[in-house]
């Protein structure tokens, strides 16, 4: 691989001032809960480390990932993060195409063996092969193929993480999660529909300057995935008080009361939505009047309904319930009937006994 | 990858929901028509007095209780009634719960705030533990035990504690403890018609009975 310049470069190539940098790196402590007095580590390390090789390998998947990570304010310094690493293989970013494109994963697989990162948006179809391949190499092998050399693997969105929405009910591909395959490798997790651009990114910088960062037991960086959605959502007052939205256009919604009814899963999806916010902390879904999807919670796509409140039911209820008032009913009416009829069948049967009966059975006993 | 405390809560208001509603539903249902069908005998006596006004009168009335009777157990009265207002405000005034009642029968109504809902759990639990002591205590009503009293008990605060619990994140992973929750709820319905919680039907009918046979004699409840 040629030369790769180092961050200075190229934050001077794209006019980012390294005040902005710094700020940026503060940005990427305090997300990551890191103490104050990393900020100036992070922007060392990563002002002096070369840049990794990355392989970012798309699978089952929506694009809406690369979307995310690219679409965040420009000139960003998400986006000079994404500069600052060796992007060695992406098929939705890179120029080449066909046998280059494929050349350039093989190269940087061999020239960088043991080293590289394997970045993995979207799940992978065991049913068949042929339901997502690229240049003819079905997902299956090209993950075990790549995952083999690399240092480490980060599943980027839901899918990558969890299997996502291929995985959903009744699953036609037979889609997986990357850490349903690779077992051997150490795997991070940055679920999301998509994840947020930054939550991406600042994995990324602690990977590059600390490593592997400390994760839950679902893989994902506690730093973005221990606190629910709705401990830190500015609507959780409402809830507390007891207000809630009925619907989206009543005056409850209007107020900003909270989603709750209207199937916000705030209160069981963890994620840094409510304070990390997206595009540059502008806003986020509940923000914007919706509930919260659950996204980065496996099967989230499979969890009883987005518009169905939490506490709701999630089977198939309305039925069993019908079918229990009139099972219920008839049972209750035919268990009266039997009663009823074995009393009059005792009365029938009852015989009548006298005095003299009873003298006369003892006498004869 | 899946999330195992999250499985168990979509098991939880799922399968085992529907199943503990099955149960629920047809058992109630069973035994109240089937009491209301067998009725009782006909007295074919002239009434002396009123015996469906009496009868009316003492579904009500009863739910008081008798001159001298909280002076005399004061903790089976008081910490009764703290428990079962305590209980019904948790149950019927939590938005989730109205949630989930709107979503099985369309029937909806305002709730209250946090503050209320968890002071009535917290005075409800306090109480239903009180009840369990002098239940133990008290070595007369200790022999009138039997294990599915306490069972019945036990039950029927479990529901209070695990939701306490879940949304105070006090302890557990709080999707597991919402799990948990939930399991608690099946248990106590699917357990419901086969015990004594089946009071909460019965109650009415019993009272009414009660009522009108001493109205029938001519005496007043």
């Amino acid at each position: 691989m040629p030369s790769s310049p180092l961050l200075p470069k190229m934050m001077k190539a794209h006019g980012v001032s390294r005040r902005s940098f710094l700020k940026y790196c503060a940005t990427l402590t305090s997300v990551m809960a890191l103490p104050p007095a990393m900020a100036p580590k992070i922007a060392h390390a990563l002002e002096t480390a070369p840049r990794p090789s990355v392989i970012w390998l798309s699978f089952q998947e929506c694009t809406g990932c690369t979307e995310a990570i690219t679409r965040s304010s420009a000139p960003s310094l998400e986006e000079l993060i994404f500069d600052s690493i060796s992007l060695d293989y992406h098929h939705t970013l890179q120029a080449a195409s066909g046998d280059a494109a494929e050349h350039a994963r093989e190269e940087a697989m061999k020239a960088h063996h043991g080293k590289y990162l394997v970045i993995v948006d979207g799940s992978i179809p065991l049913d068949e092969p042929g339901y997502s391949a690229i240049a003819g190499i079905s997902n299956l092998d090209m993950l075990k193929e790549t995952a083999a050399g690399a240092a480490a693997i980060v599943s980027i969105g839901t899918c990558a993480a969890y299997g996502g929405l291929p995985q959903a009910n009744p699953n036609p591909t037979g889609a997986v999660a990357v850490s349903d395959i690779i077992t051997d490798k150490p795997i991070i997790n940055v679920p999301g529909c998509p994840p947020i651009p930054l939550v991406m990114t600042a994995v990324l910088a602690h990977y590059l300057t600390f490593g592997i960062p400390e994760l839950d037991e679902l893989g994902r960086p506690k730093a973005f995935f221990a606190e629910s959605i709705h401990d830190r959502c500015y609507r959780r007052p409402f809830y507390d008080k007891g207000l809630f939205a009925e619907s989206f256009d009543d005056e409850g919604a209007r107020a900003g009361w909270c989603l709750y009814k209207l199937g916000c899963k705030g209160p069981t999806t963890k994620s840094v939505c409510a304070t990390v916010k997206w595009n540059d902390s502008t806003s986020f879904p509940i923000q914007a009047g919706h509930g919260c999807l659950g996204c980065t919670e496996p099967d989230f796509w499979d969890n009883g309904g987005f518009y169905k409140p939490l506490s709701a039911p999630a089977g198939n209820y309305r039925r069993v319930g019908q079918a229990a008032v009139v099972a219920g009913v008839a049972a209750g009416a035919g268990g009266a009937y039997l009663a009823k009829k074995n009393k009059a069948k005792a009365l029938a049967e009852h015989e009548t006994v006298d005095a003299f009966t009873l003298e006369k059975e003892e006498g004869e006993s | 990858m899946n999330n195992p405390n999250f499985d168990l809560l979509m098991f939880a208001r799922g399968p085992l929901f529907d199943i503990a509603l099955l149960v629920f539903v047809a058992g109630v249902l069973i035994r109240v028509v089937e009491i209301l069908i067998l009725g009782r005998k006909k007295d074919f006596s002239k009434a002396k007095g009123q015996p469906v006004q009496q009868g009316i009168k003492t579904i009500f009335t009863r739910t008081f209780p008798r001159p001298g009777a909280i002076k005399a157990n004061p903790i089976t009265i008081v910490g009764g009634y703290v428990f079962h207002i305590g209980f019904f405000i948790a149950f019927l005034l939590f938005v989730p719960h109205i949630a989930l009642i709107e979503e099985l029968t369309g029937l909806s109504w305002p709730g209250v705030g946090r503050v209320v809902i968890e002071g009535a759990t917290v005075l409800a639990v306090i109480a239903g533990l009180a009840l369990l002591y002098t239940r133990w205590k008290d070595p007369v009503r200790r022999k009138l035990t039997t294990w599915v009293d306490y069972l019945v008990l036990i039950l029927s605060l479990l529901p209070l504690i695990t939701g306490y619990v879940a949304v105070n994140k006090l302890f557990g992973d709080p999707t597991f403890m919402m799990a948990l929750h939930v399991l608690s709820v099946d248990i106590l319905m699917i357990v419901f018609p086969f015990t004594k919680l089946m009071h909460a039907f019965t109650f009415a009918m019993a009272r009414y009975y009660n009522g009108s046979i001493q109205g029938r004699k001519g005496a007043e409840s």
